[in-house]
């Protein structure tokens, strides 16, 4: 019987992340951002397949890297959330303890399984001007690895994050009105492909947590209304 | 929790069965001889108009022959071009109307796209069927079902049987204690054309007479103005019907009784 090589605990880790880093490079960007009347999801994806998705009322999801991955990611916030829902009650359902599950499955599965998962996801709760202690803002990036951040402001992931982020620090404000915030999500997202053209609203997914709408405040919008916001 | 859970489909209501059946509503082991009284629910009707369809409800729930409650919600916006109207044993019926609800946002999403509104009835048959066991010893949850086609541009009604029989109505249906009452009164007032207010005069008509004619349907109650569930579902989405309306059409009915018009009187 033949004794396995033995590898390093840290040579394993590394492989991974760079296994897993390279796979979510070569997709695209998606950009959070928190504009004047709740927060705007926007990637750059001209297919039907979507990256962007409604988790409950105030919560969504947005991922990059293999779809399969993400998706399934996706379905399982819908389960927990809708579950939690039915359980306790509809205020229960907290972006936090969303962020938090997906760290450790995300984490676990780093950790146990051969081949990590290539995704990362953003998790982004708009803030409820009824609910004291909660009208603030939440956005959660959870990281191939587990790790989980939160930002204020904005958030980028997928793709060529430095250049996209670049564009936000320079000319991100608080409180800009949706159109606006539309304009600098896409330049920004303009800047981490080769840059030479801006994309239209048909390689554009684009949606929104409305803090103005009642009860379920996700909304997705069409590429006829992305372009009605970006031409005014 | 779920997110080690092994079910990997579209439906609530399933996943709830496979990987979190704690939370599953189970009614069978509450035996119906009587000895136990709970809630019931009575008057609820259903019937098309120009735009769709209105759902309406009385808001008595009683127990045996005590009131339950006065101000009861007998009827349920589903989404937003579903509702469900429920009489019987209120707890399991409050229930499944709940579920019902949590289970199409939840296809909604996963799937990301809306079931049709034929799907949707067909799905509620299935939680009906399944309540059989609990229904037989005397938890019995026949609801209505209505709502919009978006596809069709019409609205539709559908009843349902303890065995989870669904059948779809034409025209108009009520159900519970007083339901035939209020099924005879749309008989003589409903037309294939009725407008939004003359529907809601019916519905408040037909309401009037099932509580006229069977004591544990509530009807509108002036003194403490508690008016009557009356729900509007359209192409536009769902729309409440205005208590102003409804008081001056109740009125009107009281109106023609006070002038001997309505029967017995001293």
């Amino acid at each position: 019987m033949s004794m396995p090589f033995y590898v390093s605990p840290e040579q394993v880790m590394a492989d991974k992340a760079e296994y897993a880093r390279k796979g979510i490079a070569r997709g695209k960007s998606i950009v959070a951002l928190e504009y004047e009347g709740g927060i705007l999801l926007i990637a750059e994806n001209a297919t039907s397949l979507q990256k962007l998705g409604e988790i409950y009322d105030r919560i969504a999801f947005a991922g990059v890297g293999k779809f399969s991955e993400f998706d399934q990611l996706r379905k399982l916030g819908v389960r927990y959330a809708d579950t939690k829902g039915y359980a306790y009650s509809r205020e229960d359902v907290r972006g936090k303890g969303l962020a938090n599950a997906y760290s450790q499955a995300v984490g676990d599965v780093f950790t146990r399984e051969i081949k990590p998962l290539e995704v990362e996801v953003i998790v982004v709760e708009v803030g409820d001007d009824q609910f004291p202690g909660h009208e603030k803002h939440s956005i959660y990036r959870v990281k191939f690895d587990g790790f989980i951040s939160d930002h204020s402001g904005f958030c980028v992931i997928g793709g060529n994050v430095d250049d996209v982020q670049g564009v936000l620090e320079n000319e991100y404000r608080k409180d800009m009105p949706l159109g606006e915030s539309i304009l600098l999500g896409r330049k920004s997202l303009d800047q981490g492909t080769d840059g030479s053209a801006s994309l239209t609203s048909e390689s554009l997914e684009v949606c929104l947590l409305d803090r103005t709408r009642q009860g379920r405040k996700f909304t997705r919008l069409s590429a006829d209304e992305v372009q009605g916001m970006l031409d005014a | 929790m779920i997110f080690n859970g092994s079910y990997r489909g579209s439906s609530f209501w399933e996943m709830l069965q496979v990987d979190a059946s704690h939370l599953l509503p189970d009614f069978t082991a509450l035996a119906g001889d009587g000895s136990v009284q709970i809630p019931h629910g009575t008057t609820v009707l259903a019937f098309k108009y120009n735009d769709g369809v209105l759902v309406a409800g009385d808001r008595l729930a009683t127990e045996g022959h005590r009131v339950a409650s006065r101000d009861v919600q007998k009827v349920f916006a589903t989404d937003k071009y579903s509702l469900m109207a429920i009489s019987g044993a209120a707890g399991p019926c409050i229930e499944m109307a709940r579920i019902l609800s949590v289970e199409l946002e939840h296809y909604e999403k996963i799937e990301g796209e809306r079931l049709e509104i034929e799907g949707k009835a067909n799905k509620l048959s299935q939680m009906i069927r399944q309540n059989l066991p609990a229904a037989m010893q005397g938890l019995v949850v026949v609801p209505l079902f209505a709502g919009y086609d978006l596809r069709r541009r019409t609205g539709r009604i559908w009843k349902f049987d303890i065995t989870g029989g669904r059948y779809e109505e034409t025209d108009f249906e009520a159900t519970g204690s007083g339901g035939l009452y209020a099924h005879e009164s749309l008989k003589k007032t409903w037309r294939s054309d009725l407008s939004k207010s003359e529907a809601l005069r019916a519905a408040v008509g037909a309401l009037a007479d099932a509580s006229d004619e069977d004591r544990a349907t509530g009807g509108i109650d002036l003194t403490r103005r508690i008016f009557p569930i009356v729900k509007f579902c359209s192409e536009q989405g769902m729309e409440d019907g205005s208590n102003e309306e409804m008081e001056s059409a109740y009125l009107k009915i009281l109106e023609r009784r006070a002038n001997g018009n309505g029967g017995a009187r001293a």
